[in-house]
């Protein structure tokens, strides 16, 4: 019973505020994130700057409650703020809803326009049919951590310039870490194989799903070739098979479980925090990653066809994500810029890492790895969930024991299931 | 009932006049419709959150309802054929009465027990029964945290405990049945004391002379408490069994818990602790597939009403061979 209740509420999805849209008051705008992205000041000096706006904003704390509601409240066709926040891994459902959303390119203002972002995280935020659906946040450019440390007790080289022949290519970095575990007595060499396989589908040319949005795994010789190369790394003692998130990653960090980390710019700070002071110094971090770059994490600012006022919600999502307020955003919380003029500025190239082996210039060496990120890889309804629900627990299942072969056909069935 | 009975009564000799005032039909209407406008809120309330939603839930059923679909087709009773044949559901239903025996049937029998010792002499009675009662008081959330720390696979306490004593590891989340007495585990820890107290407000209830007369007839404790105690708790036993068979068939923040994946409804890796409750809520709001999640729902309820019905069959004929028929 109750949970028949619980389906209810969320199948009527009461409506939350919607305030009338009177000519004479100030105009009120919501704008509503999760996690950290960094607005308040900014909120209050835009505030500040226009008198006629009153700006709210609702934060929730984790993303998937956030997209739970956005997704149902644009079913219920009512209770959405102005301006809704998405993150990456779920765009792909937003924008199969185009049409409940304000084409910004529309409606923004002139200087919001294509050069302000990287490509990439440009054509991301658009629809099928060419829509300009979301305005891009920040970013995560991938880069690789590692234990100098664990890897000076190996015999093998530590320091960020001799460690890039390693990472050069993910060929390389399962040779090494194949050393590295017969060097070690048997240390696994990264945290677990999901981290690695979602970075090496992300490089794909076509991802899980191609432009038709029909499911390419029967024929896709890329992503089966990334299944093998980790799955076999697995089978070699490489993976500590410690789950992304969970208590036992965190006491991984503390107890140095592995010696390297797929590292998008957010990723600094979880280590940092995990490691504890007692591992200070002993993390690095180098520009190189295996098999090029590649992106993990960012949001967009979207515009419903819900809000009252979707110019006024249009102008301050383009405020927010000008590359000056973004700039600012990085330093309150730590979200990296995606704007190209941001990732140019000295402000950033001079942020450093002490916590760090070598106090590194994250800023700058983030921003390369930024540029260094080709073209953007369609990511059709269902890609997230696919990567979530049903490649990454059967790793973790060939991480406890099932066979590759087996693994890989859970992989194929569940993704057949949640698109067929 | 006797209220409305007696006045009338009372009334029937003294109704030689025939014309009753107003005032007297008044009062007789009061007595006779009265009581049923004070339990109306509850009949309505139970209408609007528990009768409503259930056939709501039916309805939607019915259709392929995508959450954000303007006009979602009718399918009819397709939702349910292929939920028949989804090897998902059924494994989720596997899991859960698996997890439902592993947790129901010690903790009744371990809540009874607790109850006879708590019904003995101690030194600062209250005391105990608050500490009984101290787990289900606690956040749920907080137990599932912590539960899924001590079951942790290579830095979970009680695997430091097994290597500690040279046996081998358990990898807690990887095996079906390993997860699921770690799921029971923290589902008794939970429930066990919140039974014990109901079992034992109704053995505080049975009169001391039964009991007596029985120490007179010279039956030992162990006699007293079979022959006894356990026939009179029989009610209160069939309402521990039933409320404990709806709450373990319905089960969901445990193993949500317990999954080393944030926030993940899978239920472990190859779904070996999905319930039927986390494969609801996965159809429903991570797949956005509403239909299909509320045949999940109906075909649920008729799961626990059927186990229930079994369950107080059961429990009634159990009680009723210890003594209750003699």
């Amino acid at each position: 019973m109750l949970a028949t209740t619980a389906l209810l509420a969320g199948a009527c999805g009461t409506s939350g505020s919607g305030e009338p849209a009177d000519s004479g008051g100030p105009i009120e705008l919501t704008i509503a994130t999760f996690g950290e992205f960094g607005y308040e000041r900014l909120l209050e000096e835009y505030e500040a700057a226009h008198p006629n706006i009153k700006v709210t904003e609702r934060k929730s704390g984790k993303a998937g409650p956030h997209h739970q509601n956005l997704i149902a409240k644009l079913g219920a066709g009512s209770g959405l703020a102005d301006i809704e926040a998405v993150e990456e891994g779920h765009l792909s459902n937003v924008l199969d809803k185009a049409s409940r959303f304000n084409d910004l390119s529309q409606i923004g203002p002139a200087d919001a326009g294509a050069d302000r972002w990287l490509p990439w995280k440009f054509e991301m935020g658009k629809s099928k049919d060419g829509k300009l659906i979301g305005y891009g946040t920040d970013s995560g450019p991938l880069a690789m951590c590692y234990r100098k440390d664990l890897l000076e007790a190996a015999n093998m080289p530590s320091d960020p310039q001799s460690v890039k022949p390693l990472f050069a290519t993910w060929e390389s970095y399962f040779q090494a870490g194949q050393e590295y575990v017969q060097a070690s007595g048997g240390k696994p060499w990264f945290d677990s194989a999901a981290q690695n396989f979602n970075a090496m589908v992300n490089q794909q040319e076509v991802g899980y799903l191609d432009r038709e949005d029909k499911l390419t795994l029967d024929n896709n010789p890329g992503i089966k070739r990334s299944w093998d190369q980790v799955t076999a790394a697995v089978t070699q003692g490489q993976s500590a098979k410690l789950t992304a998130f969970s208590n036992e990653w965190n006491s991984g960090f503390k107890e140095g479980a592995f010696a390297t980390k797929a590292c998008p710019a957010w990723m600094i700070g979880v280590i940092k925090e995990q490691s504890g002071v007692e591992n200070r110094g002993k993390w690095a971090v180098t520009d190189a990653f295996p098999g090029g770059g590649g992106n993990w994490g960012g949001s967009y600012l979207t515009v419903p066809t819900q809000s009252q006022h979707p110019k006024e919600a249009a102008e301050l999502a383009a405020w927010l994500t000008a590359p000056a307020q973004q700039l600012k955003a990085f330093q309150a919380k730590g979200t990296f810029p995606s704007q190209t003029e941001a990732l140019a500025s000295p402000e950033l190239a001079a942020q450093t890492e002490p916590f760090f082996a070598g106090d590194p210039k994250t800023g700058e060496l983030f921003a390369a790895q930024a540029r260094k990120i080709a073209k953007p890889q369609y990511k059709g309804p269902g890609d997230g969930q696919i990567q979530e629900n049903v490649s990454t627990p059967a790793l973790q299942a060939v991480e406890q024991g099932t066979s590759a072969a087996q693994g890989w056909q859970q992989l194929v069935d569940g993704a057949k299931k949640i698109v067929g | 009932m006797t209220v409305v009975q007696a006045p009338r009564r009372d009334d029937r000799p003294s109704a030689v006049p025939p014309r009753p005032t107003f005032r007297h039909r008044l009062s007789k209407w009061d007595v006779k419709y009265s009581p049923y406008a004070y339990i109306a809120p509850f009949f309505v309330v139970f209408g609007l959150v528990g009768l409503f939603p259930l056939l709501y839930t039916a309805y939607v059923s019915l259709y392929d309802w995508e959450i954000g679909d303007d006009d979602p087709p009718f399918v009819g009773f397709e939702n349910y054929v292929q939920l028949f044949g989804d090897g998902q559901f059924w494994n989720a239903v596997g899991n859960t009465l698996s997890i439902f025996v592993l947790s129901s049937g010690p903790q009744v029998v371990i809540a009874v027990l607790l109850a006879a010792l708590l019904n003995t002499r101690l030194r600062g009675p209250t005391g105990w029964r608050v500490g009984i009662l101290l787990p289900y008081a606690a956040s749920l959330v907080a137990i599932g945290i912590i539960f899924a720390n001590l079951f942790g696979n290579q830095y979970g306490l009680l695997n430091s405990i097994l290597e500690a004593f040279g046996l081998d590891r358990v990898d807690w989340q990887a095996g079906t049945l390993s997860s699921h007495v770690a799921i029971a585990t923290m589902v008794n820890w939970r429930w066990t004391g919140y039974n014990a107290l109901i079992v034992l407000a109704a053995m505080q209830a049975i009169p001391k002379e039964i009991n007596e007369a029985a120490v007179v007839d010279g039956a030992g404790p162990v006699r007293r408490f079979v022959s006894v105690t356990l026939p009179l708790l029989r009610p209160t036993l069939i309402f521990v069994v039933i409320t404990s068979t709806i709450g373990g068939l319905q089960i969901f923040t445990e193993p949500k818990l317990f999954d080393v994946g944030q926030g993940s409804n899978n239920g472990g890796s190859s779904n070996q602790f999905q319930t039927v409750t986390l494969y609801m809520y996965q159809q429903g709001f991570e797949n956005f597939d509403l239909g299909y999640a509320s045949a999940i729902a109906w075909m649920l309820f008729l799961l626990i009403v059927v186990i229930a019905l079994v369950n107080f069959l059961i429990t009634r004929r159990l009680a009723s061979t210890e003594g209750g028929r003699r």
